[in-house]
């Protein structure tokens, strides 16, 4: 199978929905990802930000609407795109260790049957080193901390080799040195004209590490560049009203956005 | 005559042994993925389904050949799990509430027309009700044979696709995006799972049969971190299990599936006790060891404070009540004692503690150490 990027959007999304028991999650969402940008997608809880990912990524089945990667559907398309799901959707305590973890991120194009052999272990140590793992290599996963349980899953979308890396809150939970990590690889990821689309959280930061941002709450508020569309007005409407006064200042607490 | 007889026992007994590695093995290193897959009552649920397919195989085919009865037991088993999987995917139905529902609903089943059989005239029905609790001794040298060989169907398909499995196993959301087929993959385990299962159906029986599963992979995770390692464990542990179970159930006389059950919960027990880094006695032992570490630094600390405020004879002694007061009586007085016999403390005639030259050095070179500041005196 040939991947091709060409000049298409890295990630284009049009009129996805989505419901449970009749309830929307997603409603008539449209998502342009531009090539080589960072781009955070924010919203408050249940505004369907980890559905929108998981069926960009093809686990969950949309009632309606299409996605396209680099102009072709995400099935032919599969090979670019590497996923970093919540650290917390795994069991943690499975008998295995780091670079076994990273390793799993091969299989995709070692193919059926085929054992991962000396290259495939070596792409991984590289993975694992450029999140600065690699002395925590063969340790098993349980003995990690939470930070370092999200490196791990970085390295592993790493050694995918990708263009397209979609994540599913990289930042939460971790320590102030993994974030630092995540923040440089983000850039690094930017810098090779790698596209990141992640899910986050906190508001304080979203114009420091990204570069664009769809706000969603079920339906896509507003999306583009931070500093066009990370205003209070479409933040008020992505929250309903409850946040007031931060419009990308960057002195702003969680507690002043919350009125 | 004696000599024959002897030379029969021998027989049975030899192959129920084989016999019964054979299922252990092959139970084990299933189970392994079903412990890990957290599928424990799955595998229950499909042994008790397997019974209207062994009652049913009979009734249709009038054989008691061991492979028919094993076909019939595998679809009846495999298709109460497809139905336990259509059922949570469709409804609102929890995974536990499924499970259970299709255990009863098969077993009820099975035993309905397990007692039709049994009011029947025809020759031939009896050991249909073995299948129940299970019965070694009855094995013959064709029921090992094929028991080896549909297990080595299962155990194949586990080394050919060992790498699918184990992505699979730890994270099914991240192997689909890598176009890994994880709906037919999943229904492909749960089927090698249904071979295990009935592989060892007559010599363990449907109600116990799950144990088989569970038991080998739950004491082989106490001994290892590595996936692979706790498979051939696994696979080690149940066949310990079904050959030890086998053979005093057969020379004792007992149920063989009970018996088989009670040794692989030894090993499970066994194994939650004293496994290294995992097991209780040895998670006990660190925590004791780290406690009594933690006592003697603290109190060389405090001594080591009281010195500092008689710098001019660092081991003047020193009344130990204001220890006593701060760490409690008991804990001071073990320290204490045991860092005399290590020579870092010492009890002066007068009465009163102070730390030994050495004591006092070892004292500073924790405290640079660990930079933790010693109690405030």
């Amino acid at each position: 199978m040939r991947l091709r990027t060409g000049n298409a959007l890295a990630v284009q999304a049009t009129d996805l929905t989505l419901a449970y028991q009749q309830r929307p999650v997603l409603w008539d969402v449209d998502l342009e990802v531009p090539r080589g940008v960072l781009m955070a997608i924010v919203g408050p809880n249940g505004a369907g930000k980890t559905t929108l990912l998981r069926t960009l990524l093809g686990l969950l089945r949309p009632a309606a609407g299409e996605v396209l990667v680099f102009g072709r559907s995400y099935l032919e398309q599969r090979g670019l795109v590497a996923y970093v799901p919540q650290r917390g959707s795994v069991d943690w305590d499975f008998p295995t260790t780091a670079l076994d973890v990273v390793t799993m991120g091969t299989y995709g194009s070692l193919g059926w049957v085929k054992r991962p052999g000396a290259s495939e272990r070596s792409r991984a140590t590289a993975a694992l080193e450029q999140v600065g793992m690699q002395d925590y290599a063969d340790r098993q996963i349980s003995q990690l901390s939470g930070g370092q349980q999200q490196r791990v899953f970085l390295a592993r979308a790493l050694v995918q080799d990708a263009e397209i890396y979609l994540m599913d809150e990289p930042f939460q939970g971790v320590d102030a040195t993994t974030e630092r990590a995540i923040v440089d690889l983000l850039r690094a990821l930017r810098t090779a004209g790698k596209t990141v689309v992640a899910v986050h959280h906190d508001l304080q930061t979203v114009a420091e590490y990204f570069d664009q941002v769809t706000l969603l709450n079920v339906r896509r508020i507003a999306a583009g560049p931070v500093d066009e569309v990370f205003t209070e007005e479409n933040l008020r409407l992505t929250y309903g009203g409850r946040v007031a006064g931060i419009g990308g200042r960057a002195n702003a607490t969680p507690l002043d956005m919350l009125a | 005559m004696d000599v024959l007889s002897d030379m029969a026992l021998d027989y049975t007994l030899r192959t129920v042994a084989l016999g019964s590695a054979a299922l252990g093995i092959v139970s084990g290193a299933l189970g392994a993925f079903a412990v890990l897959r957290r599928q424990a009552l799955l595998g229950d649920a499909m042994s008790h389904a397997a019974l209207p397919g062994v009652a049913l195989a009979f009734l249709i085919t009038g054989s008691r050949a061991p492979l028919v009865l094993m076909i019939g037991a595998a679809l009846t088993g495999w298709l109460a799990a497809v139905a336990i999987a259509g059922i949570i995917r469709a409804s609102r139905v929890k995974t536990d509430t499924a499970m259970a529902l299709m255990l009863s609903v098969f077993f009820g089943a099975g035993l309905v027309v397990l007692t039709f059989i049994q009011r029947r005239p025809a020759a031939g029905k009896a050991g249909l009700d073995k299948f129940l609790f299970g019965q070694a001794a009855a094995m013959l040298e064709s029921d090992v044979i094929t028991m080896a060989s549909v297990g080595a169907v299962g155990l194949l398909g586990v080394l050919v696709l060992w790498k699918e499995f184990k992505l699979l196993s730890f994270d099914p959301d991240f192997a689909a995006t890598l176009g890994v087929p994880t709906r037919r993959l999943d229904l492909l385990l749960t089927s090698l799972l249904v071979i295990a299962i009935v592989v060892g159906l007559k010599t363990v029986g449907v109600v116990l049969m799950s144990a088989m599963v569970v038991a080998p992979g739950a004491a082989a995770r106490q001994w290892t971190n590595r996936l692979g390692v706790m498979v051939t464990l696994s696979a080690l542990f149940g066949a310990a299990a079904g050959v030890l179970g086998a053979l005093i159930s057969t020379t004792a006389q007992t149920s063989t599936g009970p018996t088989i059950v009670l040794v692989a919960t030894g090993l499970v027990v066994v194994s939650l006790l004293v496994a290294p880094a995992r097991g209780l006695v040895w998670t006990r032992m660190h925590a004791w060891r780290s406690q009594r570490i933690l006592a003697l630094e603290a109190v060389m600390s405090d001594l080591a404070a009281l010195a500092a405020q008689h710098s001019s004879d660092a081991t003047r002694p020193h009344d130990i009540a204001a220890l006593h007061a701060v760490r409690g009586r008991a804990l001071v007085d073990r320290a204490l004692s045991e860092l005399a016999a290590d020579g870092l403390a010492q009890r002066h005639d007068a009465g009163g503690w102070s730390l030994t030259p050495r004591g006092l050095a070892e004292a500073d070179r924790l405290a640079r150490l660990r930079r933790t500041p010693s109690a405030d005196l």
